[in-house]
Protein backbone atom coordinates (compact mmCIF):
# COMPACT_ATOMS: atom_id res chain seq x y z
CA UNK A 1 0.00 0.00 0.00
CA UNK A 2 2.79 2.72 1.00
CA UNK A 3 4.36 2.45 -2.62
CA UNK A 4 1.45 3.06 -4.31
CA UNK A 5 1.48 6.50 -4.19
CA UNK A 6 4.82 6.41 -5.75
CA UNK A 7 3.25 4.24 -8.40
CA UNK A 8 0.71 6.29 -9.29
CA UNK A 9 3.31 9.08 -9.43
CA UNK A 10 5.75 7.25 -12.01
CA UNK A 11 2.39 6.09 -13.96
CA UNK A 12 3.01 2.77 -13.96
CA UNK A 13 -0.36 1.02 -14.47
CA UNK A 14 -1.76 3.82 -16.70
CA UNK A 15 -0.52 4.74 -20.15
CA UNK A 16 -0.95 7.28 -21.67
CA UNK A 17 -3.23 6.34 -24.32
CA UNK A 18 -5.75 5.36 -21.25
CA UNK A 19 -6.38 9.07 -21.54
CA UNK A 20 -8.14 9.14 -25.11
CA UNK A 21 -11.17 6.51 -24.39
CA UNK A 22 -11.35 7.72 -20.73
CA UNK A 23 -12.49 11.25 -21.68
CA UNK A 24 -14.39 10.16 -24.56
CA UNK A 25 -16.14 8.08 -21.50
CA UNK A 26 -16.60 11.01 -19.76
CA UNK A 27 -17.96 13.17 -22.03
CA UNK A 28 -20.68 10.25 -23.28
CA UNK A 29 -22.31 10.52 -20.02
CA UNK A 30 -21.24 14.11 -19.43
CA UNK A 31 -22.82 15.89 -22.43
CA UNK A 32 -26.10 14.47 -22.47
CA UNK A 33 -26.76 16.01 -19.29
CA UNK A 34 -25.36 18.95 -20.40
CA UNK A 35 -27.46 19.12 -23.20
CA UNK A 36 -30.51 18.96 -20.69
CA UNK A 37 -28.77 21.93 -18.44
CA UNK A 38 -29.12 23.45 -21.60
CA UNK A 39 -32.54 22.72 -22.43
CA UNK A 40 -33.66 24.31 -19.41
CA UNK A 41 -35.93 27.08 -19.37
CA UNK A 42 -34.95 29.55 -16.72
CA UNK A 43 -37.11 31.86 -16.52
CA UNK A 44 -40.12 29.87 -15.69
CA UNK A 45 -37.85 26.91 -13.52
CA UNK A 46 -38.88 28.31 -10.28
CA UNK A 47 -42.60 28.05 -11.16
CA UNK A 48 -41.88 24.57 -13.25
CA UNK A 49 -40.52 23.37 -10.53
CA UNK A 50 -43.04 24.62 -7.72
CA UNK A 51 -46.18 23.77 -9.46
CA UNK A 52 -48.71 21.69 -7.04
CA UNK A 53 -47.91 18.68 -9.15
CA UNK A 54 -44.22 18.55 -9.00
CA UNK A 55 -43.90 19.85 -5.59
CA UNK A 56 -46.07 16.20 -4.57
CA UNK A 57 -44.58 14.48 -6.73
CA UNK A 58 -40.90 14.81 -5.20
CA UNK A 59 -42.03 14.94 -1.64
CA UNK A 60 -43.58 11.34 -2.22
CA UNK A 61 -40.75 10.35 -3.74
CA UNK A 62 -38.56 11.73 -0.98
CA UNK A 63 -40.40 10.27 1.55
CA UNK A 64 -40.99 6.75 0.29
CA UNK A 65 -37.29 6.98 -0.87
CA UNK A 66 -36.24 7.58 3.03
CA UNK A 67 -38.98 4.67 4.18
CA UNK A 68 -37.36 2.05 1.48
CA UNK A 69 -34.10 2.84 2.65
CA UNK A 70 -35.17 2.01 5.72
CA UNK A 71 -36.60 -1.00 5.16
CA UNK A 72 -33.48 -1.91 2.66
CA UNK A 73 -31.74 -1.57 6.16
CA UNK A 74 -33.81 -3.88 8.01
CA UNK A 75 -33.81 -6.52 5.85
CA UNK A 76 -30.52 -6.04 4.04
CA UNK A 77 -28.14 -6.40 6.88
CA UNK A 78 -29.15 -9.57 7.51
CA UNK A 79 -29.02 -11.13 4.34
CA UNK A 80 -25.84 -9.48 4.12
CA UNK A 81 -24.64 -10.88 7.32
CA UNK A 82 -25.61 -14.67 6.34
CA UNK A 83 -24.17 -14.34 3.03
CA UNK A 84 -21.13 -12.66 4.30
CA UNK A 85 -20.44 -15.08 7.67
CA UNK A 86 -21.95 -18.41 6.49
CA UNK A 87 -21.30 -21.02 4.07
CA UNK A 88 -23.91 -23.85 2.88
CA UNK A 89 -24.84 -25.73 -0.33
CA UNK A 90 -26.27 -23.27 -2.73
CA UNK A 91 -25.05 -20.10 -1.53
CA UNK A 92 -23.70 -19.09 -4.70
CA UNK A 93 -26.82 -19.61 -6.35
CA UNK A 94 -28.93 -17.49 -3.25
CA UNK A 95 -26.93 -14.76 -3.65
CA UNK A 96 -27.14 -14.68 -7.52
CA UNK A 97 -31.06 -14.87 -6.85
CA UNK A 98 -30.77 -11.83 -4.24
CA UNK A 99 -28.87 -10.15 -6.64
CA UNK A 100 -31.28 -10.34 -9.58
CA UNK A 101 -33.65 -7.27 -8.93
CA UNK A 102 -29.99 -5.27 -10.37
CA UNK A 103 -30.54 -7.12 -13.24
CA UNK A 104 -33.79 -7.57 -14.73
CA UNK A 105 -35.94 -5.06 -16.14
CA UNK A 106 -37.43 -2.68 -13.32
CA UNK A 107 -40.69 -3.78 -15.75
CA UNK A 108 -40.12 -7.40 -14.78
CA UNK A 109 -39.90 -6.72 -11.31
CA UNK A 110 -43.09 -5.07 -11.18
CA UNK A 111 -44.97 -7.52 -12.87
CA UNK A 112 -43.10 -10.09 -10.69
CA UNK A 113 -44.26 -7.84 -7.64
CA UNK A 114 -48.20 -7.80 -8.97
CA UNK A 115 -48.57 -11.28 -9.17
CA UNK A 116 -46.98 -11.69 -6.04
CA UNK A 117 -49.35 -9.19 -3.79
CA UNK A 118 -51.71 -7.91 -6.34
CA UNK A 119 -55.15 -8.41 -5.54
CA UNK A 120 -55.08 -11.41 -7.78
CA UNK A 121 -51.84 -12.16 -6.78
CA UNK A 122 -50.10 -15.72 -4.56
CA UNK A 123 -50.44 -13.31 -1.68
CA UNK A 124 -53.33 -11.43 -2.58
CA UNK A 125 -56.58 -13.58 -0.93
CA UNK A 126 -54.15 -13.86 2.37
CA UNK A 127 -53.65 -10.23 2.06
CA UNK A 128 -57.29 -9.38 1.52
CA UNK A 129 -58.16 -11.84 4.13
CA UNK A 130 -56.08 -9.78 6.79
CA UNK A 131 -57.54 -6.28 5.54
CA UNK A 132 -54.40 -5.41 3.24
CA UNK A 133 -54.52 -3.76 0.18
CA UNK A 134 -51.65 -2.53 -1.74
CA UNK A 135 -53.07 -2.38 -4.99
CA UNK A 136 -52.10 1.89 -5.93
CA UNK A 137 -51.43 2.69 -2.22
CA UNK A 138 -48.27 4.34 -1.37
CA UNK A 139 -47.20 1.31 0.62
CA UNK A 140 -46.67 -0.34 -3.13
CA UNK A 141 -44.64 2.57 -3.87
CA UNK A 142 -42.39 1.47 -0.75
CA UNK A 143 -42.48 -1.87 -1.80
CA UNK A 144 -41.37 -1.97 -5.33
CA UNK A 145 -38.49 0.63 -4.40
CA UNK A 146 -36.98 -1.34 -1.52
CA UNK A 147 -37.50 -4.42 -3.97
CA UNK A 148 -35.41 -3.00 -6.67
CA UNK A 149 -33.04 -0.92 -4.13
CA UNK A 150 -32.63 -3.82 -1.91
CA UNK A 151 -29.61 -5.74 -3.81
CA UNK A 152 -27.58 -2.52 -3.51
CA UNK A 153 -27.36 -2.51 -0.01
CA UNK A 154 -26.83 -6.06 0.46
CA UNK A 155 -24.24 -6.32 -2.30
CA UNK A 156 -22.15 -3.40 -0.47
CA UNK A 157 -22.55 -4.69 2.77
CA UNK A 158 -21.62 -8.24 2.08
CA UNK A 159 -18.79 -7.02 0.48
CA UNK A 160 -17.56 -4.67 3.44
CA UNK A 161 -17.86 -7.51 5.75
CA UNK A 162 -16.06 -10.10 3.67
CA UNK A 163 -12.94 -7.23 3.63
CA UNK A 164 -13.27 -6.74 7.05
CA UNK A 165 -12.72 -10.25 8.16
CA UNK A 166 -13.48 -12.17 11.18
CA UNK A 167 -10.58 -11.78 13.29
CA UNK A 168 -11.91 -8.91 15.83
CA UNK A 169 -15.07 -10.92 16.02
CA UNK A 170 -13.27 -14.28 17.15
CA UNK A 171 -11.09 -12.08 19.13
CA UNK A 172 -13.93 -10.60 21.09
CA UNK A 173 -15.63 -14.26 21.04
CA UNK A 174 -12.92 -15.37 23.12
CA UNK A 175 -12.72 -12.66 25.53
CA UNK A 176 -16.63 -13.75 26.28
CA UNK A 177 -18.48 -12.01 23.96
CA UNK A 178 -21.67 -13.43 22.91
CA UNK A 179 -22.84 -13.56 19.00
CA UNK A 180 -25.30 -10.35 20.01
CA UNK A 181 -22.90 -8.66 21.37
CA UNK A 182 -19.98 -9.30 18.86
CA UNK A 183 -22.57 -8.19 16.03
CA UNK A 184 -23.47 -5.34 17.78
CA UNK A 185 -20.59 -3.98 19.06
CA UNK A 186 -17.35 -5.33 16.33
CA UNK A 187 -19.08 -6.31 13.29
CA UNK A 188 -21.39 -3.26 12.93
CA UNK A 189 -18.60 -0.58 13.79
CA UNK A 190 -16.18 -2.49 11.63
CA UNK A 191 -18.42 -2.47 8.14
CA UNK A 192 -20.16 1.01 9.28
CA UNK A 193 -18.70 2.84 6.08
CA UNK A 194 -19.98 0.09 3.53
CA UNK A 195 -23.38 0.12 5.22
CA UNK A 196 -23.40 4.05 5.01
CA UNK A 197 -22.72 4.10 1.24
CA UNK A 198 -24.93 1.02 0.54
CA UNK A 199 -28.05 3.00 2.31
CA UNK A 200 -26.77 6.28 0.17
CA UNK A 201 -26.94 3.68 -3.09
CA UNK A 202 -30.58 1.94 -2.16
CA UNK A 203 -31.57 5.69 -1.25
CA UNK A 204 -30.34 6.93 -4.74
CA UNK A 205 -32.32 4.31 -6.46
CA UNK A 206 -35.34 4.08 -5.00
CA UNK A 207 -35.52 8.14 -5.92
CA UNK A 208 -34.75 6.93 -9.41
CA UNK A 209 -37.38 4.43 -9.65
CA UNK A 210 -39.45 4.17 -12.22
CA UNK A 211 -40.68 1.31 -14.32
CA UNK A 212 -41.68 -1.14 -11.17
CA UNK A 213 -43.26 1.71 -9.78
CA UNK A 214 -45.70 2.42 -12.83
CA UNK A 215 -46.44 -1.27 -13.52
CA UNK A 216 -47.10 -2.41 -9.44
CA UNK A 217 -48.08 0.87 -8.52
CA UNK A 218 -49.83 2.62 -10.36
CA UNK A 219 -49.54 6.80 -10.51
CA UNK A 220 -52.02 9.10 -8.98
CA UNK A 221 -51.13 12.47 -7.89
CA UNK A 222 -49.59 12.77 -3.98
CA UNK A 223 -50.43 8.87 -3.61
CA UNK A 224 -48.16 6.90 -5.93
CA UNK A 225 -46.61 9.47 -8.93
CA UNK A 226 -43.02 9.96 -7.92
CA UNK A 227 -41.10 12.14 -9.85
CA UNK A 228 -40.19 9.96 -12.05
CA UNK A 229 -43.77 9.11 -13.16
CA UNK A 230 -43.94 12.81 -13.37
CA UNK A 231 -41.51 13.77 -15.33
CA UNK A 232 -42.42 10.66 -17.74
CA UNK A 233 -45.70 12.12 -17.75
CA UNK A 234 -45.39 15.65 -18.24
CA UNK A 235 -43.06 14.86 -21.14
CA UNK A 236 -45.93 14.70 -23.46
CA UNK A 237 -47.94 17.76 -22.63
CA UNK A 238 -45.28 20.40 -20.70
CA UNK A 239 -41.37 19.28 -22.07
CA UNK A 240 -40.45 22.52 -20.17
CA UNK A 241 -41.58 21.41 -16.70
CA UNK A 242 -40.56 17.58 -17.62
CA UNK A 243 -36.79 19.01 -18.47
CA UNK A 244 -36.89 21.58 -15.20
CA UNK A 245 -37.97 18.13 -13.18
CA UNK A 246 -35.28 16.40 -14.44
CA UNK A 247 -32.58 18.62 -13.65
CA UNK A 248 -34.50 18.40 -10.09
CA UNK A 249 -33.71 14.98 -9.68
CA UNK A 250 -30.54 14.87 -10.96
CA UNK A 251 -29.06 17.71 -8.83
CA UNK A 252 -30.70 15.52 -5.87
CA UNK A 253 -29.09 12.30 -7.27
CA UNK A 254 -25.33 14.13 -7.55
CA UNK A 255 -25.96 15.46 -3.23
CA UNK A 256 -26.65 11.93 -2.41
CA UNK A 257 -23.67 10.43 -4.92
CA UNK A 258 -21.68 12.89 -3.29
CA UNK A 259 -22.51 12.33 0.29
CA UNK A 260 -22.00 8.27 -0.67
CA UNK A 261 -18.14 9.52 -2.01
CA UNK A 262 -17.23 11.57 0.77
CA UNK A 263 -18.20 8.68 3.29
CA UNK A 264 -16.21 6.10 0.90
CA UNK A 265 -13.41 8.72 0.99
CA UNK A 266 -13.84 9.53 5.00
CA UNK A 267 -12.80 5.23 5.11
CA UNK B 1 -1.11 -5.85 -6.06
CA UNK B 2 -4.03 -7.13 -8.14
CA UNK B 3 -3.38 -3.55 -10.61
CA UNK B 4 0.22 -4.95 -11.63
CA UNK B 5 -1.21 -8.69 -12.70
CA UNK B 6 -3.29 -6.42 -14.62
CA UNK B 7 -1.52 -4.52 -16.69
CA UNK B 8 1.37 -7.29 -17.42
CA UNK B 9 -1.58 -9.07 -19.48
CA UNK B 10 -0.33 -8.92 -23.39
CA UNK B 11 -1.34 -6.08 -24.88
CA UNK B 12 -2.57 -8.02 -27.66
CA UNK B 13 -5.82 -8.14 -25.91
CA UNK B 14 -6.04 -4.39 -25.81
CA UNK B 15 -5.61 -3.98 -29.45
CA UNK B 16 -8.35 -7.08 -30.40
CA UNK B 17 -10.63 -4.73 -27.69
CA UNK B 18 -9.66 -1.50 -30.09
CA UNK B 19 -9.87 -3.38 -33.43
CA UNK B 20 -13.26 -4.95 -32.52
CA UNK B 21 -14.29 -1.51 -31.53
CA UNK B 22 -13.41 0.17 -34.51
CA UNK B 23 -15.32 -2.39 -36.56
CA UNK B 24 -18.04 -1.78 -34.63
CA UNK B 25 -18.08 1.97 -34.95
CA UNK B 26 -17.27 1.50 -38.63
CA UNK B 27 -20.36 -0.50 -38.99
CA UNK B 28 -22.73 1.82 -37.34
CA UNK B 29 -21.69 4.71 -39.59
CA UNK B 30 -22.34 2.61 -42.59
CA UNK B 31 -26.02 1.47 -41.56
CA UNK B 32 -27.42 5.14 -41.67
CA UNK B 33 -26.83 5.03 -45.79
CA UNK B 34 -28.10 2.03 -46.72
CA UNK B 35 -27.04 0.84 -50.19
CA UNK B 36 -30.89 -0.59 -50.46
CA UNK B 37 -33.02 2.49 -49.52
CA UNK B 38 -32.62 4.68 -52.56
CA UNK B 39 -31.68 2.43 -55.54
CA UNK B 40 -33.61 0.11 -58.09
CA UNK B 41 -36.42 2.40 -58.94
CA UNK B 42 -34.38 2.27 -62.33
CA UNK B 43 -34.19 -1.41 -62.43
CA UNK B 44 -37.92 -2.42 -62.47
CA UNK B 45 -38.65 -3.38 -65.70
CA UNK B 46 -42.59 -3.84 -65.54
CA UNK B 47 -43.63 -0.47 -65.70
CA UNK B 48 -45.39 1.24 -63.19
CA UNK B 49 -43.97 -0.60 -60.24
CA UNK B 50 -41.12 1.01 -57.90
CA UNK B 51 -39.00 -0.85 -55.55
CA UNK B 52 -37.37 0.49 -52.59
CA UNK B 53 -37.66 1.23 -48.93
CA UNK B 54 -40.17 3.63 -47.32
CA UNK B 55 -40.18 4.41 -43.84
CA UNK B 56 -43.59 5.26 -41.60
CA UNK B 57 -43.70 6.19 -38.60
CA UNK B 58 -47.12 5.24 -36.51
CA UNK B 59 -48.42 5.52 -33.35
CA UNK B 60 -48.23 2.90 -30.82
CA UNK B 61 -52.12 1.88 -31.20
CA UNK B 62 -51.96 1.22 -34.75
CA UNK B 63 -48.77 -1.46 -34.26
CA UNK B 64 -50.74 -4.48 -35.12
CA UNK B 65 -52.65 -3.16 -38.05
CA UNK B 66 -50.19 -1.40 -39.73
CA UNK B 67 -47.85 -4.32 -39.36
CA UNK B 68 -50.69 -6.17 -41.70
CA UNK B 69 -51.13 -3.44 -43.86
CA UNK B 70 -46.72 -2.84 -44.35
CA UNK B 71 -47.26 -6.63 -45.08
CA UNK B 72 -50.23 -6.31 -47.39
CA UNK B 73 -48.49 -3.48 -49.36
CA UNK B 74 -44.91 -5.20 -49.53
CA UNK B 75 -46.91 -8.35 -51.13
CA UNK B 76 -48.63 -6.32 -53.45
CA UNK B 77 -45.30 -3.80 -54.96
CA UNK B 78 -42.67 -6.36 -55.63
CA UNK B 79 -39.44 -4.96 -54.39
CA UNK B 80 -40.95 -2.58 -51.04
CA UNK B 81 -39.84 -2.64 -48.30
CA UNK B 82 -41.55 -1.06 -45.90
CA UNK B 83 -40.19 -0.20 -42.20
CA UNK B 84 -42.06 0.01 -39.53
CA UNK B 85 -41.46 2.39 -36.39
CA UNK B 86 -44.26 2.89 -33.21
CA UNK B 87 -44.28 4.82 -30.74
CA UNK B 88 -46.33 7.33 -28.67
CA UNK B 89 -47.19 9.82 -31.30
CA UNK B 90 -46.30 13.35 -29.23
CA UNK B 91 -42.54 10.73 -29.46
CA UNK B 92 -43.12 10.43 -32.89
CA UNK B 93 -43.48 14.13 -33.51
CA UNK B 94 -40.18 15.23 -31.56
CA UNK B 95 -38.32 12.45 -33.72
CA UNK B 96 -39.05 13.67 -37.07
CA UNK B 97 -38.35 17.45 -35.74
CA UNK B 98 -35.59 16.31 -35.05
CA UNK B 99 -34.73 15.21 -38.25
CA UNK B 100 -35.55 11.15 -38.32
CA UNK B 101 -35.85 10.26 -41.96
CA UNK B 102 -39.57 9.03 -42.52
CA UNK B 103 -41.97 9.35 -45.57
CA UNK B 104 -45.11 8.89 -43.55
CA UNK B 105 -46.60 9.81 -40.18
CA UNK B 106 -49.62 8.55 -38.88
CA UNK B 107 -50.87 9.93 -35.81
CA UNK B 108 -53.21 8.88 -33.15
CA UNK B 109 -54.58 12.18 -32.85
CA UNK B 110 -54.64 15.40 -35.11
CA UNK B 111 -53.17 17.51 -31.99
CA UNK B 112 -49.99 15.53 -32.39
CA UNK B 113 -50.27 15.65 -36.51
CA UNK B 114 -50.68 19.96 -36.26
CA UNK B 115 -47.30 20.27 -34.12
CA UNK B 116 -45.41 19.09 -37.70
CA UNK B 117 -47.24 22.29 -39.66
CA UNK B 118 -45.75 22.53 -43.02
CA UNK B 119 -43.55 19.13 -42.70
CA UNK B 120 -46.50 17.30 -42.67
CA UNK B 121 -47.89 17.38 -46.29
CA UNK B 122 -52.10 17.13 -46.50
CA UNK B 123 -52.78 14.89 -43.50
CA UNK B 124 -55.42 12.96 -44.50
CA UNK B 125 -58.16 11.21 -41.69
CA UNK B 126 -58.08 7.37 -42.18
CA UNK B 127 -59.51 6.08 -39.25
CA UNK B 128 -61.27 6.84 -35.80
CA UNK B 129 -61.46 5.55 -31.97
CA UNK B 130 -64.06 5.54 -29.38
CA UNK B 131 -64.31 4.82 -25.59
CA UNK B 132 -64.82 1.80 -24.06
CA UNK B 133 -65.14 0.41 -20.91
CA UNK B 134 -62.44 -2.05 -20.17
CA UNK B 135 -63.15 -4.93 -17.41
CA UNK B 136 -61.50 -8.12 -15.88
CA UNK B 137 -63.26 -10.83 -17.57
CA UNK B 138 -66.74 -11.92 -16.34
CA UNK B 139 -66.68 -8.08 -15.02
CA UNK B 140 -66.81 -8.86 -11.12
CA UNK B 141 -68.04 -5.31 -9.97
CA UNK B 142 -70.65 -5.63 -12.65
CA UNK B 143 -70.18 -2.40 -14.32
CA UNK B 144 -72.52 -1.37 -17.40
CA UNK B 145 -72.64 1.96 -18.11
CA UNK B 146 -70.32 5.04 -17.78
CA UNK B 147 -72.57 6.51 -14.61
CA UNK B 148 -71.45 3.13 -13.10
CA UNK B 149 -67.88 4.75 -13.20
CA UNK B 150 -68.50 6.95 -10.23
CA UNK B 151 -69.41 3.98 -7.76
CA UNK B 152 -67.38 4.96 -4.88
CA UNK B 153 -65.89 1.86 -4.47
CA UNK B 154 -64.87 0.80 -8.00
CA UNK B 155 -61.51 0.59 -8.39
CA UNK B 156 -61.05 2.67 -11.38
CA UNK B 157 -58.10 3.03 -13.65
CA UNK B 158 -57.82 5.44 -16.47
CA UNK B 159 -54.71 7.84 -18.92
CA UNK B 160 -53.62 11.08 -17.62
CA UNK B 161 -55.19 13.84 -18.44
CA UNK B 162 -52.10 14.80 -20.35
CA UNK B 163 -52.06 11.47 -22.99
CA UNK B 164 -54.85 11.63 -25.47
CA UNK B 165 -57.21 8.87 -24.22
CA UNK B 166 -57.31 10.77 -21.03
CA UNK B 167 -58.10 13.83 -22.30
CA UNK B 168 -60.72 11.52 -24.41
CA UNK B 169 -61.82 10.14 -20.78
CA UNK B 170 -61.90 13.79 -19.11
CA UNK B 171 -64.11 15.30 -22.21
CA UNK B 172 -66.73 12.51 -21.88
CA UNK B 173 -66.75 13.02 -18.20
CA UNK B 174 -67.60 17.01 -18.27
CA UNK B 175 -70.22 15.99 -21.25
CA UNK B 176 -72.33 13.54 -19.05
CA UNK B 177 -71.42 15.28 -15.09
CA UNK B 178 -70.10 12.15 -14.10
CA UNK B 179 -67.52 12.53 -11.76
CA UNK B 180 -64.58 9.95 -11.75
CA UNK B 181 -62.31 9.76 -8.63
CA UNK B 182 -59.47 6.89 -10.18
CA UNK B 183 -57.26 4.92 -8.32
CA UNK B 184 -54.50 5.48 -10.56
CA UNK B 185 -54.14 7.93 -14.00
CA UNK B 186 -51.51 6.04 -15.83
CA UNK B 187 -49.20 7.01 -18.62
CA UNK B 188 -50.54 5.10 -21.21
CA UNK B 189 -53.69 3.01 -22.47
CA UNK B 190 -51.15 -0.47 -22.54
CA UNK B 191 -50.69 0.95 -18.60
CA UNK B 192 -54.50 0.75 -18.03
CA UNK B 193 -55.34 -2.27 -19.71
CA UNK B 194 -52.17 -4.41 -17.63
CA UNK B 195 -54.19 -2.99 -14.84
CA UNK B 196 -57.03 -4.04 -15.88
CA UNK B 197 -56.28 -7.70 -17.10
CA UNK B 198 -54.00 -8.19 -13.80
CA UNK B 199 -57.35 -7.85 -11.68
CA UNK B 200 -55.89 -4.73 -9.70
CA UNK B 201 -58.28 -2.56 -11.42
CA UNK B 202 -62.20 -2.82 -11.56
CA UNK B 203 -62.23 -0.91 -14.83
CA UNK B 204 -60.52 1.12 -17.11
CA UNK B 205 -61.05 3.34 -19.60
CA UNK B 206 -59.60 2.24 -22.79
CA UNK B 207 -60.47 2.88 -26.74
CA UNK B 208 -62.45 -0.09 -28.63
CA UNK B 209 -59.58 -1.14 -30.07
CA UNK B 210 -57.74 -1.24 -27.16
CA UNK B 211 -60.27 -3.59 -25.73
CA UNK B 212 -59.99 -5.55 -29.45
CA UNK B 213 -56.67 -5.92 -29.33
CA UNK B 214 -56.44 -7.20 -25.72
CA UNK B 215 -57.93 -10.41 -26.54
CA UNK B 216 -59.70 -12.48 -24.19
CA UNK B 217 -57.40 -10.78 -21.41
CA UNK B 218 -60.24 -8.03 -20.60
CA UNK B 219 -63.89 -7.44 -21.50
CA UNK B 220 -65.38 -4.38 -23.14
CA UNK B 221 -68.60 -2.76 -21.78
CA UNK B 222 -69.66 -0.63 -24.59
CA UNK B 223 -71.51 3.29 -23.58
CA UNK B 224 -73.47 5.82 -25.72
CA UNK B 225 -71.80 8.41 -24.49
CA UNK B 226 -68.68 7.48 -25.94
CA UNK B 227 -69.38 9.98 -29.26
CA UNK B 228 -68.72 12.74 -26.98
CA UNK B 229 -65.42 12.29 -27.71
CA UNK B 230 -64.45 10.61 -31.20
CA UNK B 231 -60.63 10.80 -31.89
CA UNK B 232 -59.38 10.90 -35.48
CA UNK B 233 -56.14 9.34 -37.08
CA UNK B 234 -54.73 11.61 -39.65
CA UNK B 235 -52.01 10.29 -42.11
CA UNK B 236 -49.95 12.44 -43.78
CA UNK B 237 -46.07 12.17 -45.83
CA UNK B 238 -43.34 14.05 -44.54
CA UNK B 239 -41.66 16.72 -46.78
CA UNK B 240 -38.79 15.23 -45.97
CA UNK B 241 -39.57 12.07 -47.74
CA UNK B 242 -36.87 10.79 -50.00
CA UNK B 243 -39.39 8.58 -51.93
CA UNK B 244 -42.19 10.60 -52.40
CA UNK B 245 -43.99 8.74 -54.54
CA UNK B 246 -43.93 5.09 -52.67
CA UNK B 247 -45.25 7.34 -49.83
CA UNK B 248 -48.26 8.71 -51.56
CA UNK B 249 -48.65 4.79 -52.40
CA UNK B 250 -48.60 4.02 -49.20
CA UNK B 251 -51.51 6.47 -47.86
CA UNK B 252 -53.73 5.69 -50.55
CA UNK B 253 -53.50 1.72 -50.00
CA UNK B 254 -54.56 2.56 -46.09
CA UNK B 255 -57.30 4.74 -47.51
CA UNK B 256 -58.14 1.98 -49.83
CA UNK B 257 -60.94 -0.54 -49.33
CA UNK B 258 -58.53 -3.05 -48.45
CA UNK B 259 -56.74 -1.15 -46.26
CA UNK B 260 -59.73 0.21 -43.89
CA UNK B 261 -61.28 -3.46 -43.59
CA UNK B 262 -57.64 -4.50 -41.85
CA UNK B 263 -58.97 -0.98 -39.82
CA UNK B 264 -61.98 -1.88 -38.99
CA UNK B 265 -61.59 -5.92 -38.09
CA UNK B 266 -59.30 -4.36 -35.22
CA UNK B 267 -61.95 -2.04 -34.04
CA UNK B 268 -61.60 1.37 -35.70
CA UNK B 269 -64.42 3.51 -37.05
CA UNK B 270 -64.84 5.39 -40.17
CA UNK B 271 -62.46 8.67 -40.37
Amino acid sequence: MANSSTQRGRGIGRPRWLYLPAAVGAAFVLLPLLAMIARVDWTNFFSLITSESALDALLLSLRTSSVSTLLCIVLGVPMATVLARTQFRGQGLLRSLVLLPLVIPPVVSGIALLYTFGRKGMLGSTMEFLGIEVAFSTAAVVMAQTFVALPFLVISLEGAMRTAGERYEVVAATLGAGPTTVFRRVTLPLVMPGLLSGAVLAFARSLGEFGATITFAGSLQGVTATLPIQIYLERVSDPDAAVALSLVLVVVAVLVIGIAGQRRGAR
Amino acid sequence: MKSTVTTLIPHRRARALGIVLAAALAVAGCSSDDPDSDGGSGSGSNGGSEAGTITVLAAASLTDTFTELGEMFEEENDGVTVQLSFGGSSTLVEQIQSGAPADVFASADEKNMEKLGDEAIEPAPFASNTLEIAVPPGNPAGVESFQDLAEPDLKLVICAAEVPCGTATEKVAEATGVELSPVSEEQSVTDVLGKVSSGEADAGVVYKTDVVGAGDSVEGVEFNESTEAVNTYPIAQLAEAENSELAQKFIEFVLSDAGQQVLADAGFGKP
